[in-house]
């Protein structure tokens, strides 16, 4: 279980891969990342656009709390 | 009469949008931890302690991203199809949200095995592109999961996409095998194997253990990311609802 | 009580409805004619090449032609309401649909293979390929219209001219197209082609026992 790479720079380097390796790993993060972010933006969205449908029938009439 | 009920009773509770919001909302937090745990370690001990290919070097590294999305992605689609058949043949609204769900996920997790395909294919073809078997059938992947996605914005009736793309998604799974099927078979008719990447048998075994534990980070992240997208279409459809309404007046009062 | 109209009575009246729209009909082959001559005009008129690359030329023109037909093998029959008529009819309508598939087949998939050896000629395909091209273009565009028609069925309400129907079925129609070409190149290359093109025919066969069936459940969702 030892790390494979001597310093930092060995692990950015990836022995002349780098470039492929972090660009793929960064790309691939990212979109992980915008799987979480989206839905979960949607999701509040969804949410405010009821509580302020909420809260405008609760200035207008008396009758909707009924259901 | 009554066992009969109870017997079908987690069905008809996993049909029902506000049982499955309720205990997604409990489960979440705990799946949430246990995708990054996995999906960190499995980075870490792919990028950084797995020894280096023979061949390959250290570009062989993104095997660990390439592969599990690849999987999912495969696998994500069958989830999609099944989820449409359900919701078609005992009309569950519920089921019809997963299928809806998961065709965005689907379409990104392809997206990451064909863009980590083409980095990784630099190094090792000395190209970015390559009109291989595999990539060509998950080319033709993303086309069938972009399909749906068309598909359900297409039309103004919520119930309407629900129907029309389960049943294009359907469609899709009877033809998946055949489209693998006939690339493979084209490929061997116009080229002659070029380098393979990995052949599964003969990967190391340090090299395997971090790919399983990021294939199970893929799993657990793929649920994650399906619940998180089902919740906000529920929300979306249950917008009136009683239940909806009195959770977001519950939120506000506090 | 109106007797329930036969299989071949519908199959008789939509190749009778392409007759009277003879123009619509009649555009999709000249279109395929008329893309298989931009193939000399943009690549190179030199026979040796061309005869290199016509047995996919032929095929992708072919599928083309067919994806810009396809959508009008419900579109009438929704505008005018009949299509609704045979959605109500107390009858399993995966017949009728079956019937539409096989008048789709006879006025564009037909006329396209009998027209062709005339571009092949042109486009200098071996004659021995012919029998090869023809076999597999007849039994290729009878699947890319039974394909088809399950795309057209789900987008058959969503009105005309969009771009989804392609966009929905051409992934579908990639094996068929592998099949369709490497029959002809087995052809052109001396090969026995009957694998290939056995291959198609059991695709056939699997697309018209089901293709029917599926469309037939788009239609009750998406024209209801």
């Amino acid at each position: 279980m030892n790390i494979q790479f001597a310093s930092f720079n060995e692990i950015l380097a990836m022995g002349g891969h780098g470039l492929y390796v972090w660009v793929a790993v960064t790309v691939s993060v990212a979109v992980l990342a915008a799987l979480l972010v989206v839905p979960w933006q949607s999701h509040t969205r969804a949410l405010n656009q009821v509580r302020l449908r909420l809260e405008r029938h609760a200035g207008g009439s008396a009758e909707e709390g009924v259901d | 009469m009554v066992t009969e009920v109870k017997k079908w009773q987690w069905f008809y509770r996993l049909g029902s949008p506000r049982w499955f919001y309720e205990i997604t909302g409990r489960w979440l937090p705990w799946l949430l931890c246990a995708a990054s745990l996995l999906l960190a370690s499995g980075l870490f001990w792919g990028l950084l302690v797995a020894p280096p290919d023979a061949r390959q070097g250290n570009s062989f590294r993104i095997i660990y991203l390439h592969v599990p999305a690849a999987i999912l992605a495969l696998v994500g689609y069958y989830i999609m199809a099944l989820a449409g058949a359900v919701g078609l043949i005992w009309r569950i609204k519920m089921s019809f949200m997963v299928m809806k769900s998961a065709a965005p996920i689907g379409a990104a997790l392809t997206f990451i095995a064909l863009f980590t395909g083409a980095v990784w294919g630099k190094p090792s073809w000395g190209t970015y592109w390559v009109w291989d078997a595999r990539i060509t059938s998950m080319l033709i992947l993303l086309f069938l999961y972009l399909g749906v996605l068309a598909l359900q914005r297409a039309f103004s009736s919520a119930e309407m996409a629900y129907r029309a793309s389960a049943i294009l998604a359907l469609v899709g799974t009877i033809n998946i095998p055949i489209i693998y099927k006939s690339v493979d078979w084209w490929h061997t008719l116009h080229q002659p194997a070029t380098l393979k990447l990995t052949s599964a048998s003969s990967i190391h075994i340090d090299m395997l253990q971090p790919l399983i534990v990021m294939i199970c980070g893929f799993y657990v992240f793929y649920v994650v990311a399906l619940c998180l997208f089902t919740r906000a279409e529920i929300i979306r459809r249950e917008a009136t609802s009683a239940w909806v309404r009195a959770l977001v007046s519950n939120e506000s009062s506090r | 009580m109106a007797r329930t109209p036969s299989f071949l009575a519908y199959v008789r009246r939509d190749v009778l409805l392409a007759y009277r729209r003879l123009g619509d009909t009649v555009a999709p082959l000249i279109f395929f004619t008329m893309v298989c001559t931009l193939v000399p005009l943009g690549l190179s008129p030199d026979p040796q090449r061309l005869s290199e690359i016509a047995p996919g030329i032929m095929w992708i023109m072919a599928l083309l032609a067919t994806l810009l037909s396809i959508e009008r093998i419900f579109a009438f029959d929704f505008e005018d309401g009949s299509l609704e008529q045979l959605l109500i009819a107390p009858q399993l309508i995966a017949l009728p649909v079956l019937a539409k598939i096989v008048a789709h087949w006879l006025v564009t998939g037909l006329p396209l293979t009998l027209l062709s050896p005339l571009l092949a000629m042109t486009l200098s395909l071996p004659t021995s390929a012919y029998p090869a091209m023809l076999l597999s273009l007849a039994i290729g565009s009878a699947y890319l219209s039974a394909v088809g028609a399950v795309g057209a069925s789900l987008t058959v309400s969503l009105g005309r001219g969009g771009l989804l129907l392609p966009l929905l079925v051409v992934p579908l129609y990639m094996p068929i197209m592998i099949f369709g070409t490497a029959t002809v190149f087995y052809a052109v290359d001396g090969l026995h082609w009957s694998g290939p093109l056995a291959a198609m025919g059991a695709m056939l066969c699997a697309a018209l026992a089901l293709c029917p069936l599926a469309a037939a459940a788009a239609l009750r969702v998406t024209s209801a």
